[in-house]
């Protein structure tokens, strides 16, 4: 095994020039850096020589999520792929390399006035958040990075550079892969470069926001306010406790006077609301979760938006866990943290010592429960429950209750695309690619 | 197909669709020879017209059954063939499936079915104060069954987005004949984004049978600006400021000379006679922004060089202004026994440059071109004239159509921005994409339909193999830990 492994090693370092031992991330084998897309094939062919799987890592802030990888033979880490490839600024076009951070590509795109239309952390890599369909409370208006996506590189598990897609913004021309790569969790290929349509940056915007303690009051916010035609760029909803108060918050974006005329109005219809220039300090930004949390996203029409509340409190009582709420309810998503004791387990972990931990574990299988609870009222308002980051305990508690995903529709069709993709199953071998 | 095979499962297929369903008499087989790209025709072998999604996968099951390929239609209007026949094939129509199922306004959503024509979900919603954003100039009477298979776009797409941006639920029929959902219609469903990757594959990955879609609050105001220029060169500079100023239009169209003499003879639209461009930009969002953005967009125009502008806000003037846009595909058939509607999109910025290319193309060859265009995305829609009764006219005019299609490719565009590449561009497929883009295309091609029996010969230029995948595995797949599904 060492000298096979030896070989491996001798190889990637022929691929990319630089390689690293894993030693300080649990689990993980050797580290390839590459700088190009060249490299990543380079990389890539070695790794199908060798039979490694494979991880892909941006900024690395998502990695705990979903399902760890069953083995990491080779953490192929695109730090080095950083930078604005092309900021086609009068096309309203960037192409980025996927290692960039989203911060620096803003800095770029900035002085033309323009931006990738996603609120996402600036320290996120674009590979990582279009890998994981990361998208922010203006997801209402601008969608998520699938309809950003116009163009991207990706490298296949057994080295095929291909492209879909290009750098004009209407294009139909073949199948668009950016769709399957888009939230995909490094489970098909390496995203190595992608170019996105760009917006004008807003010369103004406006919060208006209002707290209700009735919880239909605050649905029937919710709804008039996103089917307003004020056009809101985000309509958050926030609860910090069952039967707490619940507060909405609308984003309005354009020009100075345009935002002011609107914001006024939008108070009006909160009935009434208060407007600021800036966030009030609990809105939402991308789903995140703390140590030890489970993040369970929600998504459902609209119109079920107090069922689904109801659901929420309905199984938090059952269980005695205290959920908090937050996230873009005018889209139909919400983003549920529970619990906060567990921990996130490892590449590599066994099932049965999955099994062993959970055993100790009584919050584990609470939120476990309190999930499935959920789920079954959900279902019966044909919205999906997906847990995007949960400890071991609980994962192993969700064994029996739909697992991480609950039921994906088109579940044949996507291992058969998965086979197509990566017959050996060496990336990111035994993840789900969850998508927020 | 061997008459045998299709007598046999002509009655398989009745026992599904009914007698009334099933077309098997030549003269009437004829009638579904063509999409709305005449220049190719072929006569299905049957043609089936299911009334449910059930009634789908059954005939989808029976063809797949007997290693018979099979064709979607829509409504026909499709420009690139994608629903061309398979002369030993059946065709599989969904004009009967035209229920709008359900609407539900509080949601902005509503769930279809393939049949129903596009316009008609805006008329079923406007009540509301809703609309169904993407609005293909066939919208009166194309499917939004067809719309998703072609990703459809529309003069509005500028701002409002494609298709894909608007649907978030499909139910399908597999190749294999399973009824499946792709995406929940709540617009994040976990997995794969395959309902994304549907969209626009040309209805080479299955049938839809039920389509939840996406509706739009209908904007506060509406603006629609007319400029004219004497030369393309002046409207693409105002195109070129709008952006610049940070604004997105709902639409920016523009006509040439020989568009807008065509126009005006079709329809009286009454455009400023003797500009060598027109230009028209729509605005539409709330009140303030828009009169804010009028001002602006009108100065632009102005400085640009535009010898008039127009401006009209209450609908019946817009209409009348859009009237002459879109009556410009038919209209140019005043002016030329045949031609060729071209579809090719090019980076905003290299508009003027490809403009004078084609225009150069035009005056090497001598055949005309009319060029109608979104400019607002580099979408051109050139429109090649030529009389089919002159001989070698018709393949010159097939060489500029081509020739067209390189330039947008050597400019970093597409081959293809709206209509799709159908039978129509496959060949160009392999200028725009290398043989491994191609293939790693194909790999979900091959996972939807291994056979290749659905609408086979479309959009590939060559079909990949699907038997055997490449690459080595060893061991059984293991299982999941906590019951996750394992990809």
């Amino acid at each position: 095994m060492g000298t096979e492994r030896d070989g491996a090693r001798e190889d990637l370092v022929a691929a990319c020039g630089e390689v690293r031992e894993g030693g300080a991330v649990g689990g993980v084998g050797m580290v390839a850096l590459p700088g190009s897309t060249e490299e990543v094939a380079a990389v890539m062919r070695v790794a199908a020589g060798h039979e490694l799987g494979v991880v892909v890592r941006g900024g690395g802030s998502r990695l705990g999520w979903g399902t760890p990888p069953e083995r990491c033979d080779l953490l192929v880490d695109m730090s080095r792929m950083s930078g604005v490839v092309e900021h086609a600024a009068g096309d309203l076009v960037a192409r980025v390399r996927a290692g960039a951070r989203m911060g620096d590509v803003a800095a770029v795109l900035a002085e033309a006035g323009q931006e990738i239309a996603l609120d996402v952390p600036g320290d996120s890599t674009v590979g990582g958040v279009v890998a994981s369909g990361l998208a922010g409370p203006r997801r209402l208006r601008y969608g998520t990075p699938r309809d950003l996506l116009i163009g991207l590189t990706i490298v296949r598990a057994d080295g095929t550079v291909a492209k879909s897609g290009g750098k004009v913004v209407k294009n139909v021309a073949g199948y668009d892969l950016g769709k399957l790569f888009a939230g995909s969790a490094g489970t098909l290929g390496v995203i190595t470069e992608t170019t996105f349509r760009l917006h004008p940056l807003p010369a103004a915007r406006a919060y208006v926001t209002a707290e209700y303690v009735a919880v239909p009051v605050a649905c029937a916010a919710v709804a008039a306010a996103a089917n307003s035609a004020l056009v809101s760029s985000a309509v958050e909803l926030s609860r910090a406790e069952p039967g707490g108060p619940t507060r909405v918050g609308v984003l309005l974006e354009g020009s100075a006077d345009g935002v002011t005329a609107r914001s006024v109005r939008m108070a009006g219809l909160l009935g009434p609301g208060e407007v600021a220039a800036d966030a009030p300090d609990w809105w939402p930004g991308p789903p995140s979760a703390a140590a030890g949390e489970t993040l369970v996203r929600v998504s459902f029409w609209v119109s079920a938006l107090g069922r689904v509340l109801d659901a929420v409190d309905a199984a938090a009582e059952r269980t005695g866990v205290s959920p908090v709420i937050a996230g873009s309810a005018g889209a139909g998503v919400l983003y549920v943290r529970v619990g906060g004791n567990g921990a996130l387990g490892s590449i590599a972990q066994t099932a049965a010592s999955i099994e062993a931990e959970s055993a100790n574990d009584p919050e584990g299988v609470a939120v476990a429960e309190f999930v499935g609870l959920l789920r079954g009222a959900v279902a019966d308002e044909r919205g999906g429950v997906v847990v995007l980051v949960a400890p071991v305990g609980v994962r192993a508690g969700l064994a029996g209750r739909g697992g991480m995903s609950g039921g994906t529709p088109g579940l044949a069709l996507m291992r058969a695309v998965k086979d197509q993709f990566d017959p050996g199953h060496r990336m990111a071998p035994g993840c789900f690619p969850g998508t927020p | 197909m061997a008459d045998t095979v299709v007598a046999r499962l002509a009655s398989t297929l009745r026992a599904v669709c009914g007698a009334a369903g099933v077309i098997t008499d030549p003269l009437q087989l004829r009638t579904y020879e063509c999409d709305g790209l005449t220049s190719h025709r072929t006569v299905p072998a049957l043609v089936v017209l299911p009334e449910t999604a059930e009634a789908v996968a059954a005939v989808v099951r029976a063809c797949a059954a007997a290693g018979v390929p099979f064709v979607a239609r829509g409504s026909g209007t499709g420009l690139s063939g994608g629903a061309l026949p398979h002369a030993s094939g059946v065709l599989i129509v969904l004009s009967r499936m035209r229920r709008i199922l359900e609407v539900d306004p509080v949601s902005r959503r509503a769930v279809v079915e393939p049949g129903v024509t596009n316009l008609s979900v805006t008329q079923a919603v406007a009540s509301y104060g809703l609309f169904y954003a993407p609005d293909p100039s066939s919208q009166v009477v194309c499917s939004v069954g067809g719309n998703v298979a072609e990703n459809s776009g529309g003069a509005h797409c500028l701002k409002h987005g494609f298709t894909v941006n608007h649907v978030l639920g499909l139910e399908i029929v597999t190749p294999a004949g399973e009824l499946t959902w792709l995406g929940d219609g709540t617009g994040c469903s976990s997995g794969y984004d395959l309902l994304g990757a549907f969209t626009g594959s040309e209805g080479t990955l299955g049938i839809v049978t039920k389509i939840v879609v996406k509706l739009t609050p209908v904007a506060e105001a509406v603006h629609l600006v007319l400029a004219a220029y004497d030369s393309l060169e002046a409207g693409g500079r105002a195109v070129t400021d709008i952006i610049a100023a940070g604004i997105v239009p709902a639409a920016i169209e523009m006509m040439d000379a020989l568009s807008i003499e065509a126009a005006e003879a079709a329809v009286h639209c009454g455009y400023p006679p003797g500009a060598a461009a027109v230009l028209l930009v729509e605005l539409d969002g709330p009140a303030t922004e828009v009169e804010a953005e009028l001002a602006i967009v009108r100065a632009l125009c102005e400085a640009a060089g535009a010898r008039e502008i127009r401006a009209a806000d209450d609908p019946a003037q817009r209409a009348g202004i859009w009237a002459g846009r879109k009556s410009a595909f038919a209209a140019v058939g005043r002016l030329s026994p045949a031609y060729i509607v071209q579809d090719g999109v090019v980076p905003r910025t290299a508009l003027g440059d490809v403009l004078a290319r084609i225009a150069a193309l035009s005056a090497e060859s001598g055949i005309r071109v009319a060029n109608v265009f979104h400019a607002g995305d580099g979408n051109l829609h050139p429109l090649v004239l030529y009389n089919d009764a002159v001989p070698g006219e018709a393949e010159r005019a097939e060489l500029v159509s081509g020739a067209i299609l390189d330039t947008c490719i050597e400019y970093g565009g597409s081959i293809t921005g709206e209509h799709g590449v159908g039978v129509d561009k496959s060949r160009y497929m392999p200028k725009m994409f290398s043989a491994a883009d191609l293939d790693t295309m194909q790999l979900l091609r091959c996972a939807f339909d291994p056979a290749s029996l659905c609408n086979p010969g479309k959009v590939f230029p060559t079909p990949r193999l699907c038997g055997e995948v490449p690459g080595h595995r060893r061991g059984a797949r293991p299982a999941a830990p906590g019951g996750a599904e394992i990809f």
